[in-house]
C-alpha cells in the first residue's frame, strides 16, 4: 500500500517535473557577433549594446528575480570554431537560449544545429529570408525582419518619392546577401514599375578595396538611380569614391543599409539619397525619441561608446526584448516560477514585444514582424553627417511575405496598387 | 650523404616498437572521447580532418616541397560532396567520400601535372595560383557555387539509413579514426616503399634520381596525387562535419594554416600532422572562447615560440636535425 | 568596344596598377635580397594606411591644411619601416637565416597574425576614411567621365619615380651596389668586409617601408579596416611572382599587365575580373617558369 502510494506519488510529480524547471542562479544566454573581420563594424556596436542591456536588465531585478548572463562568441574567428563553441555552451549547459547570428551563412549553419540540440535559438540579426521558407522549425526565431520586407520598403519608398525614374544600376557585394537582396530588389521594382531598365549590374567581390573603374563605367552609363546593399567599409568606400568624382550629384542612390554608415560617411554622403535601416532603426527614430527609455538608452551608448547607435544595436535590443517578454509570458502562462524549455518555445508563439524601436511581433513561421523605416539624406548642420528627412515608416504586416509563400514569388506578383494600399506614416525629419 | 638521407627517414626505424606503443595508445585515447568527453567530439573530428590534410602537405615536405595551395583540394573534395549531395540527395557517406577525393585525385592529376616541373618557391606559388584561381571561381560564380556563402552539405545516409545528427556524427568520428589510421599506415608504408624512397630523394639529392635514370617528375606526381588524395579526404569530412562548405576551404590563409600544422607537429611525420592538426585546433577554439578577440595574437605568438625554440615540432626534432645536416651539406 | 571605353578602362587601369606597383614592390626587394617572402608585408601595408589616416585627422583638427596629408604619408611610412620593420628583422628573422625556408615564411606569417589583432586592438573595428590629400587635388573630366587628380596623375607618378629611384640607388649608389652584392653571393660579400646583417636591416627596414607607403598612398581612396592587408598580400604575392623574384622592373610590367586585365574585365565581363591576376600569374608561369624577367638559373632550393 505504502509502495503504491509512493508510486502514485511520483506518477502524479513526473508531469509536473517535465513542465517547470527549478530556477536557475541565472539565466546563461550565449551571444554570437562578429568580434573581428570586417563584420566587426555591426559585431562590436551590438556587443556594446548588449551589455548595455543586460546590465539595465539585472538592474531592475532581472528576469522573475534571475539575472541574465550573456557570453560571446566571435563569428569572425571561422566556422569551425563557432560550431564548436556554439556546441560547447550548449552542451555543456553554460547558456540556456542562443543568439545566432549576424551572418546569413551562420545562421543557416547554425539554425539547423540548434533544432537538433533542441536549444532556443533567436536569429538575432541575419537577413536571409529563405531559412523559414525551406524549413520548419521549432527551436529557431526571428526576433526582426528579413531581406524580403527590407528590400519591399526600399522600392516603395523610392517610387514614392521618385516615381519618374527611367534607368538603375546596382553595385551589391558578392556574396549571398548582395545577390538575394538585388534579386529580391529588381523582382519587385519590375513588378511595380515594368519599365524601368537596367542598366548595369555589377558585384564586386566582398571587401574590394577600390570601385574606381565600376564608378567611371557608372559615369559612362549615367543611370537615374543607383542601388547597392553593401554594408560597413565596402559601402564607405563606395560612396566616398563616388562622391569623390561627382557620381553623386548626378544619380541618386538607394543605399538600404547605410544608417549604418552615417556617422562614418560624414559629409561624404550629400543631401536627397535614399537611406534604409533593416527595420524601424535610426537613433532619431520619430516615433520613439522622446521616451524615456530610448533616450536614457541613446545617451547610454554614446556615452559608452562614443558612437552614435546603428541598427544592430536596434537588432540586439529586440532579442534581449524578445527573451525577457518569452520567459515573463512563459512563467504567467504556466504559473510557475521558471518555465522549462517547452513552455518557453510554446510562449514565443505570437509574442509581442519592444525594443528600441516599434513593437516587434513573432509569427506563426517563427518570423518576427517589424516595422520599416526609410529616409533621405540631409545635411542639417546639427551633427557633422548626414541624417533623415521626409521618413516613412512603413507597416511591418504589410511588407513580409505571407506564411507558406516564396519571398520571391511573393514579390513578383505583387502590382501597382500594392504601392497606393501600403500603411505609411511619415515624417519630415 | 648517403648516412644523411638515411637518417632523414622515420626513427620508427630506431625504436619501432615504443613508436607503435605510443601511436596505439594515442589513437585509443582518441577512440574514447565520445564517451569520456563528448562535448570535444566534434571539436576532435574536425581536427582529425584538418590532420588528414595536413598529411598531405607533411607528404611534400618529405620531397622537401612546401604547397602554399593544397586547400586547393580541400575544397575541391568538400565541393564535390556537396554537388553529389545536391544531385542524389540522401546520397551514401561512403560514395560521397569516394566521390569527393576521387575529384580531388582528378585535380591533383591535372595540376600536378604542370607543377611537378618547379621547386622551391616557384612550386609553392605555383600551387597557391592555383588555388586562388578556385577560390575566385568559388567565389564569382555565385548562381552554380553559391558565392561566398558557399553550400549546404545535407547529412548523407549512412548504408542506407538515415540517422539523426547524434548518430550520425558517431559514426563520422569513427570513420574519421578509421581514415586517420588507414590513410596513416598507408602513407608510412609508401615513404618505405620504392616509389617513396625515390620520392624523398628529391629533397636531398635530385640529380642523383636522374643519374639513376628515374624521372624525379614522375616521382613528385606520384607523391603530390597522394597528397591531394590525403586532403581530399580531410575536405570531404570536415564539409559533412560543418554541414556547408563555403571558398573558404580554397582560401590561401587555410592552405597557410596547413603548412602551420605540419610545422608545429613536426615536419614531414604523419603522427605529428595529426597531433599538430589537435593542438591547433584546441588553441584556437579555447583561445577565442576565453581570450575574446586576440585569439589571433594567442596563436601567432604560439607560432612563433614554436619555430624560435623548438622549430623542430612536437615530434619531428630528430628529422629536423637531420634536415639541417642536409641543407648545411647542400650549401657546402 | 569603342575608343572612348578603351581609354577610359586604359585609365582606371594604370591608376589600379600605380597602387599594386607600390606595394609589391617592398615585397619584391625583400625578397630579391633576403630570399624571405614576407607574409606581414599586408600588415605593413594596413598600419601604414591606419598611421596615416590618424596623422592626418589629428593635423587636420590642430588647423593644418589638407596638403600636410602629403607628407605625413611619408612620415607614416617611415615610421612604419623604422619601428615595426626594424624591429622584425631584428628580433625575429635574423635569428632563423639558417632555418628551413618554410620556418621563415611561417615567421612572417605569425608575425601577420599578431599585427592584425594589434591593429585591431589600436584603431578598432570601425572603418576609417581619410580623404583630405586627394580632394585637396581635385579632379578632371574625361570623355564626359570625372577621375581624381590623385589617382590619375599622382599615383601613377609616384610609382614611376619609386621605379626609376630604386634603380638608381641600386644600381649607382654604394649602398645600392652593396645590397646588390649581398643579393648575388652573401657568402662572398662578407669575405669582401659587407656587412651582410646591416644590408639586410636596412633592406627589411626599406621594403618594410615602401609597404607602409603603399598603405599611406591607398589610404585617401579606400576604407581602412581590420583585414585589408590580407587581400593585398595575396595580390602582391601574384605580381612578385609573375614578375620574377627580385625584379623591380617585373613587378612594373606585371602590376601594369594585372591592373590592365583588371579593369578590361570589369568593362567587358565583370564576373571575372577578381580572376584576372591569378590567370596572367598561372599562365606566365607555366610559359616561363621564372617569371617574366627572371634568370632562368634559378638557385637550387
Amino acid at each position: 500500500m505504502n509502495r503504491l502510494l509512493i508510486t502514485s506519488a511520483l506518477c502524479a510529480a513526473l508531469p509536473m517535473a517535465a513542465l517547470a524547471a527549478d530556477k536557475p542562479d541565472a539565466l546563461k544566454v550565449g551571444m554570437t557577433t562578429f568580434l573581428t573581420g570586417p563584420a566587426s563594424v555591426f559585431g562590436v556596436p551590438a556587443r556594446d549594446a548588449a551589455e548595455i542591456l543586460v546590465e539595465d536588465i539585472n538592474a531592475n531585478g532581472g528576469i522573475n528575480g534571475v539575472p541574465v548572463e550573456v557570453t560571446f562568441i566571435d563569428e569572425g574567428a571561422g566556422a569551425e570554431a563557432l560550431t564548436s563553441e556554439f556546441r560547447r555552451l550548449v552542451e555543456t549547459g553554460e547558456a540556456e537560449v542562443m543568439f545566432a547570428s549576424i551572418s546569413s551563412g551562420n545562421c543557416q549553419t547554425l539554425a539547423p544545429l540548434a533544432e537538433d540540440l533542441e536549444v532556443p535559438n533567436f536569429m538575432w540579426d541575419c537577413g536571409t529570408q529563405k531559412i523559414f521558407e525551406e524549413n520548419d522549425y521549432t527551436y529557431v526565431f526571428r526576433t526582426q525582419a528579413n531581406a524580403a520586407p527590407e528590400m519591399v520598403a526600399a522600392v516603395a519608398y523610392l517610387l514614392k518619392t521618385k516615381p519618374d525614374f527611367k534607368t538603375i544600376a546596382v553595385v551589391n557585394q558578392d556574396y549571398a546577401w548582395g545577390r538575394d537582396s538585388w534579386d529580391i530588389f529588381s523582382t519587385t521594382l519590375k513588378a511595380l514599375k515594368p519599365d524601368v531598365e537596367v542598366v548595369g549590374e555589377f558585384f564586386p567581390k566582398f571587401g574590394a578595396p577600390d570601385f574606381s573603374t565600376e564608378i567611371s563605367r557608372l559615369q559612362a552609363l549615367r543611370p537615374d538611380v543607383i542601388l547597392s546593399t553593401s554594408w560597413g567599409g565596402d559601402l564607405d568606400t563606395f560612396v566616398q569614391q563616388a562622391s569623390q568624382r561627382g557620381l553623386t550629384n548626378t544619380s541618386t542612390f538607394v543605399l538600404p543599409l547605410a544608417e549604418s554608415s552615417l556617422e562614418r560617411l560624414g559629409s561624404s554622403l550629400p543631401a536627397g539619397h535614399i537611406v534604409g535601416a533593416r527595420g524601424d532603426h535610426y537613433f532619431l527614430h520619430p516615433e520613439r525619441r522622446d521616451d524615456a527609455d530610448f533616450k536614457a538608452f541613446m545617451e547610454k551608448y554614446e556615452a559608452k561608446t562614443g558612437d552614435v547607435s546603428v541598427y544592430p544595436v536596434f537588432h540586439a535590443s529586440q532579442a534581449f526584448a524578445a527573451l525577457q517578454a518569452a520567459y515573463e509570458k512563459a512563467i504567467a502562462d504556466n504559473g510557475v516560477d521558471w518555465p522549462s524549455k517547452e513552455q518557453l518555445v510554446a510562449a514565443m508563439d505570437g509574442l509581442e514585444f519592444q525594443g528600441l524601436g516599434n513593437p516587434v511581433k513573432i509569427r506563426e513561421d517563427n518570423q518576427g514582424i517589424e516595422d520599416q523605416l526609410m529616409g533621405t539624406t540631409v545635411q542639417t548642420g546639427d551633427y557633422p553627417f548626414a541624417t533623415l528627412e521626409n521618413i516613412m515608416i512603413f507597416d511591418g504586416d504589410e511588407l513580409t511575405t505571407p506564411v507558406g509563400e516564396v519571398s520571391i514569388d511573393w514579390v513578383g506578383g505583387l502590382d501597382a496598387a500594392f504601392l497606393d494600399g501600403l500603411t505609411v506614416s511619415t515624417f519630415e525629419n | 650523404m648517403d648516412t644523411v638521407s638515411s637518417s632523414a627517414r622515420p626513427q620508427a626505424d630506431r625504436a619501432p616498437g615504443l613508436r607503435l606503443l605510443a601511436t596505439l595508445l594515442g589513437v585509443a585515447a582518441l577512440a574514447v572521447v565520445p564517451f569520456v568527453a563528448p562535448t570535444m567530439q566534434l571539436l576532435v573530428n574536425l581536427a582529425l580532418a584538418k590532420g588528414l590534410a595536413v598529411m598531405g602537405v607533411t607528404v611534400l615536405l618529405r620531397a622537401g616541397q612546401v604547397s602554399f595551395g593544397h586547400a586547393l583540394y580541400f575544397a575541391v573534395a568538400a565541393y564535390g560532396g556537396a554537388f553529389l549531395m545536391t544531385a542524389m540527395p540522401g546520397a551514401d557517406l561512403l560514395l560521397v567520400l569516394v566521390v569527393g577525393v576521387a575529384g580531388a585525385t582528378v585535380s591533383g592529376l591535372l595540376v600536378g601535372l604542370f607543377v611537378v616541373r618547379y621547386r622551391g618557391i616557384f612550386f609553392g606559388m605555383l600551387n597557391l595560383a592555383f588555388s586562388m584561381i578556385f577560390w575566385s571561381i568559388l567565389e564569382k560564380f555565385y548562381h552554380v557555387t553559391g558565392g561566398a556563402d558557399g553550400i549546404r552539405l545535407p547529412r548523407p545516409t549512412v548504408l542506407g539509413m538515415e540517422l539523426g545528427r547524434a548518430d550520425f556524427e558517431l559514426i563520422l568520428f569513427y570513420l574519421s579514426i578509421a581514415l586517420m589510421l588507414g590513410l596513416g599506415w598507408f602513407t608510412i608504408r609508401w615513404f618505405a616503399s620504392p616509389v617513396g624512397q625515390l620520392f624523398q630523394t628529391i629533397k636531398t639529392n635530385e640529380t642523383r634520381l636522374e643519374y639513376l635514370g628515374v624521372s624525379p617528375r614522375r616521382a613528385l606526381l606520384s607523391g603530390y596525387l597522394l597528397s591531394a588524395v590525403l586532403c581530399g579526404a580531410g575536405g570531404v569530412i570536415m564539409g559533412v562535419a560543418q554541414g556547408v562548405v563555403t571558398p573558404e576551404y580554397a582560401w590561401w590563409i587555410r592552405s597557410g594554416e596547413m603548412v602551420f600544422i605540419a610545422v608545429l607537429g613536426g615536419s614531414g611525420s604523419v603522427q605529428g600532422a595529426f597531433i599538430g592538426a589537435l593542438i591547433y585546433e584546441f588553441v584556437r577554439t579555447y583561445a577565442s572562447a576565453f581570450a575574446g578577440d586576440v585569439w589571433q595574437m594567442l596563436l601567432g605568438g604560439f607560432l612563433l615560440v614554436i619555430i624560435l625554440f623548438a622549430p623542430r615540432g612536437v615530434i619531428g626534432i630528430v628529422e629536423a636535425l637531420g634536415r639541417r645536416g642536409t641543407r648545411s651539406e647542400d650549401a657546402k | 568596344m569603342n575608343l572612348t571605353i578603351f581609354v577610359l578602362a586604359l585609365f582606371d587601369g594604370i591608376a589600379y596598377a600605380a597602387l599594386v606597383f607600390i606595394v609589391a614592390l617592398g615585397l619584391t626587394l625583400i625578397f630579391g635580397v633576403m630570399r624571405i617572402l614576407n607574409v606581414a608585408h599586408g600588415s605593413l601595408y594596413a598600419i601604414g594606411a591606419y598611421a596615416t589616416v590618424s596623422l592626418t585627422g589629428a593635423f587636420l583638427s590642430m588647423g593644418f591644411a589638407p596638403v600636410f596629408a602629403f607628407p605625413l604619408m611619408l612620415v607614416s611610412a617611415i615610421l612604419v619601416g623604422v619601428l615595426l620593420g626594424g624591429p622584425i628583422e631584428w628580433l625575429l628573422l635574423r635569428r632563423i637565416y639558417d632555418k628551413p625556408e618554410v620556418l621563415q615564411l611561417l615567421v612572417t606569417f605569425a608575425v601577420f597574425m599578431i599585427l592584425e589583432d594589434v591593429q585591431r586592438l589600436v584603431w578598432g573595428s570601425q572603418p576609417y576614411f581619410q580623404a583630405a590629400a586627394l580632394q585637396s587635388l581635385g579632379n578632371v573630366t574625361l570623355f564626359g567621365v570625372t577621375y581624381t587628380v590623385y589617382q590619375l596623375i599622382l599615383l601613377p607618378a609616384v610609382a614611376l619615380a619609386l621605379l626609376l629611384g630604386l634603380r638608381f640607388f641600386l644600381r649607382r649608389t654604394v649602398i645600392g651596389k652593396l645590397i646588390l652584392a649581398t643579393t648575388e653571393d652573401r657568402e662572398a660579400a662578407q669575405s669582401i668586409g659587407i656587412d651582410a646583417d646591416k644590408v639586410f636591416l636596412l633592406t627589411f627596414i626599406v621594403g618594410a617601408a615602401l609597404a607602409g607607403l603603399g598603405g599611406a598612398l591607398a589610404s585617401p581612396t579606400t576604407s581602412i579596416l581590420p583585414g585589408m592587408g590580407a587581400d593585398m598580400i595575396v595580390l602582391s604575392f601574384a605580381v612578385v611572382a609573375t614578375a620574377g623574384l627580385g625584379q623591380i622592373e617585373g613587378a612594373a610590367l606585371t602590376a601594369l599587365l594585372i591592373g590592365l586585365g583588371r579593369s578590361f574585365a570589369v568593362y567587358v565581363w565583370p564576373e571575372t575580373a577578381v580572376l584576372v591576376p591569378y590567370l596572367i600569374m598561372v599562365l606566365v608561369l607555366l610559359v616561363r617558369p621564372e617569371g617574366l624577367f627572371g634568370s632562368p638559373a634559378a638557385r637550387k632550393i
